[in-house]
């Protein structure tokens, strides 16, 4: 078999194209999903009881259902939300690419919940007291003094998550959208070559997830010694 | 009209009772330290006053207003009352000198300024001038719970809580704590503490409680307290802490 190193060269500003919608894809949800899994966190500790249970109801939801299934449903979905609430005629047409972004958030925001959640519990009592008893009110106790300490804490787990995320996302290409993976399936397809061009994208996956992950243990290791 | 005032406070955790009818109170100006075994309420007691802990049944009234009542606007009758914890509490991300402000800025709106300039003051009376910018993990335990005393001084508060706050000391750390708070009575300070400290309460404290299964068994001047307390349980308490 001869193995076609131009495809790929030839190949790779549509390759970076599909890589960059890919990082964006993953910033966008590891920010979205982070900020929405904080506040779901902070519902499901709560005290008040409905809010829990909503909470423990949507992150359970997501946790039970396979990604791809939250991917095709949300495309289906979306647009039809979005009709019923515009009241517009036709379902408007979001695309592939925001309905990707939309989904990711909303499906880690569940992942990330559980972290921060993790994150928070591990501060002490005695901090959530002490801030009180110097007058400051709920949202300034979270802000200014448990949730910086517990997103110190989780910031191993969170970078993990993310690693995973960025390696999730290749799943959109179900809807067609031009991820670094659907790029590369669109060329492989095209020109018959599916050895060379999946291979690439397996050993550009590899080697930047491998890194990051060293850069991740290696980071645990100096915050351990920080602490 | 107390500083501080319990009326029949009386406080369940499911259907275990933890304080059973409770009722003091703590004049202003006033030494008040409370004892007793552990379990026997006195954490929870103190921390009614500044709402930490709810209570089911009766009322704390602090500074003229009722700590359960829901007009109530608990952050700033907490800023009043400056709460010392036996596991100090400070803030670990945040400096000495931050620890210091962030409530002077955040709840009474001092400028950075302003906030600053009260800090070391405070730091300098709890001879902590030095450390104003080294983070709580850098800090020995007396040195941490120093700071927090000083934390809750720079609210300017109208009486000071003390949770237990040497039990979590080194032995050689506890004067030096004991020091700042003797101080602080005989500057007048109003102060309610939970503590074991018997040498303490001898020497700053004008009234002793004692308490037992969630209650007030003994609530005396201190001369009749250590002179002739009326309960056993008290007298055995003391015996026990008294001669180990």
């Amino acid at each position: 078999m001869d193995f076609d190193v131009a495809i790929i060269t030839a190949a790779l500003p549509y390759l970076w194209k599909g890589f960059l919608y890919t990082v964006e894809l993953t910033a966008v949800s590891a920010v979205g999903g982070l900020f929405f899994g904080t506040l779901l966190a902070l519902a499901r500790l709560s005290s008040l009881k409905p809010l829990q249970t909503v909470a423990a109801a949507y992150v359970n939801l997501m946790r039970s259902i396979p990604l791809v299934l939250v991917i095709f449903w949300f495309f289906f979905l979306v647009p039809l939300m979005l009709q019923s609430v515009t009241g517009a005629e036709r379902p408007p047409q979001v695309g592939a690419e925001r309905t990707a972004i939309i989904t990711f958030i909303l499906f880690e925001a569940a992942y990330f919940c559980e972290i921060m959640r993790a994150g928070i519990q591990s501060i002490p009592r005695g901090q959530v007291w002490s801030a009180y008893a110097l007058g400051l009110n709920y949202s300034q106790t979270m802000r200014l003094v448990i949730l910086p300490q517990a997103f110190r804490n989780m910031i191993p787990v969170l970078l993990t998550q993310i690693i995973i995320l960025f390696q999730d996302t290749s799943l959109v290409y179900v809807i067609s959208a031009t991820d670094f993976v659907g790029a590369a399936a669109k060329v492989a397809q095209r020109d018959s070559k599916l050895v060379e061009m999946y291979l690439f994208v397996a050993v550009v996956y590899f080697v930047l997830c491998y890194s990051l992950s060293f850069a991740v243990k290696h980071l645990q290791r100096k915050i351990a010694v920080i602490r | 009209m107390p500083m501080i005032e319990f009326k029949n406070v009386s406080k369940w955790y499911g259907h275990f009772q933890v304080l059973k009818d409770c009722t003091t109170k703590v004049e202003k100006g006033e030494v008040v330290v409370v004892c007793g075994p552990s379990g026997s309420g006195k954490s929870t007691l103190i921390k009614c006053v500044n709402a930490l802990e709810p209570f089911q049944q009766g009322e704390v009234i602090v500074n003229s207003q009722s700590v359960g009542a829901p007009t109530t606007q608990l952050p700033q009758l907490r800023a009043k009352i400056g709460m010392v914890f036996q596991h100090f509490e400070l803030f670990p991300h945040m400096n000495v000198t931050e620890n210091l402000n962030l409530a002077q800025i955040k709840v009474l709106g001092r400028s950075l300024d302003e906030a600053t300039a009260k800090s070391q003051m405070l730091l300098k009376r709890v001879g902590m001038t030095d450390h104003a910018h080294k983070f709580p993990g850098q800090l020995s335990g007396g040195q941490q719970q120093r700071i927090a005393i000083a934390r809750g001084l720079a609210m300017d508060p109208v009486a000071m809580l003390f949770d237990e706050p040497t039990s979590a000391l080194d032995p050689e750390m506890i004067n030096e704590v004991l020091d700042v708070m003797v101080e602080l009575a005989q500057e007048g300070m109003t102060m309610m503490c939970v503590t074991h400290e018997m040498g303490f309460a001898r020497k700053v404290a004008h009234r002793v409680i004692f308490m037992d299964r969630g209650e007030i068994v003994e609530d005396s001047p201190k001369a009749e307290f250590f002179g002739t307390p009326r309960s056993e349980r008290a007298q055995q308490f003391l015996s026990k802490i008294l001669h180990h």
